[in-house]
């Protein structure tokens, strides 16, 4: 087959020998992170929730940094005293091993 | 008037009476106080997060009170320390938000007990 031949079937659009000269349809962008105190209308961060902070601190304890969690400042701030709260009360522990 | 809530935990050695005893100076003292409480809980024997003063267990006991002293909260926690029953305390003030969430938490607390 010419040259020709190939530029002639790349300029239809049908591509099926020539490949990759249109860009590749791949979805790099990751999801979007949001914070869901603000999307889900959340006030106020209770201490008294356990189960719920337990999505904010990783496997051994520890409070997640708020680029892992998507959190904005303001509540991360909240987050991290209702956690302290809850780790006086024994609600939570100070340190773990595999809570996750 | 300023709105607290403090949550006290008692040593798991203890007694049904001796509990109801321990609670109710509580409430005395907050009433002699002219404390107005407003919510009473709790909560049971619950296993405790990591060991305090070699105990696992512990009863849990909640009360929402408003005052206008500001006083009070420091002879309050005094209270507890001197209070050998006592083995953790923690009271903090309830700004707006928290308010809102204290009643919204009553309601489905008092919705469950009458479906349960």
């Amino acid at each position: 087959m010419a040259i020709d031949d190939l530029a002639k079937k790349a300029a239809e659009g049908s591509g099926s020998e020539i490949r990759y000269l249109s860009q590749l349809d791949i979805d790099t962008q990751s999801l979007k992170k949001f914070c869901r105190f603000r999307k889900y209308g959340i006030k106020y961060v209770d201490y008294k929730d356990p189960k719920f902070l337990m999505q904010f601190i990783n496997e051994q304890g520890k409070i997640l940094p708020r680029r892992y969690t998507g959190t904005s400042l303001k509540y991360q701030r909240k987050v991290a005293t209702a956690i302290k709260r809850a780790r006086h009360l024994a609600l939570m522990p100070y340190i773990g091993d595999q809570l996750k | 008037m300023t709105h607290y809530e403090t949550v006290f935990i008692l040593t798991p050695v203890l007694s049904d009476t001796q509990v109801e005893e321990a609670v109710k100076k509580v409430e005395d003292f907050l009433k002699d106080s002219k404390a107005e409480i407003v919510e009473q809980e709790d909560w049971g024997l619950k296993k405790l997060a990591y060991p305090i003063q070699n105990k696992r267990n512990g009863f849990y006991h909640l009360v929402e009170f408003k005052s206008d002293d500001h006083n009070l909260v420091s002879a309050l926690e005094l209270m507890f320390k001197r209070d050998e029953r006592v083995i953790r305390y923690l009271t903090v003030k309830l700004d707006k938000h928290a308010i809102d969430w204290a009643e919204k938490r009553r309601l489905k607390l008092k919705t469950e007990k009458t479906n349960a």
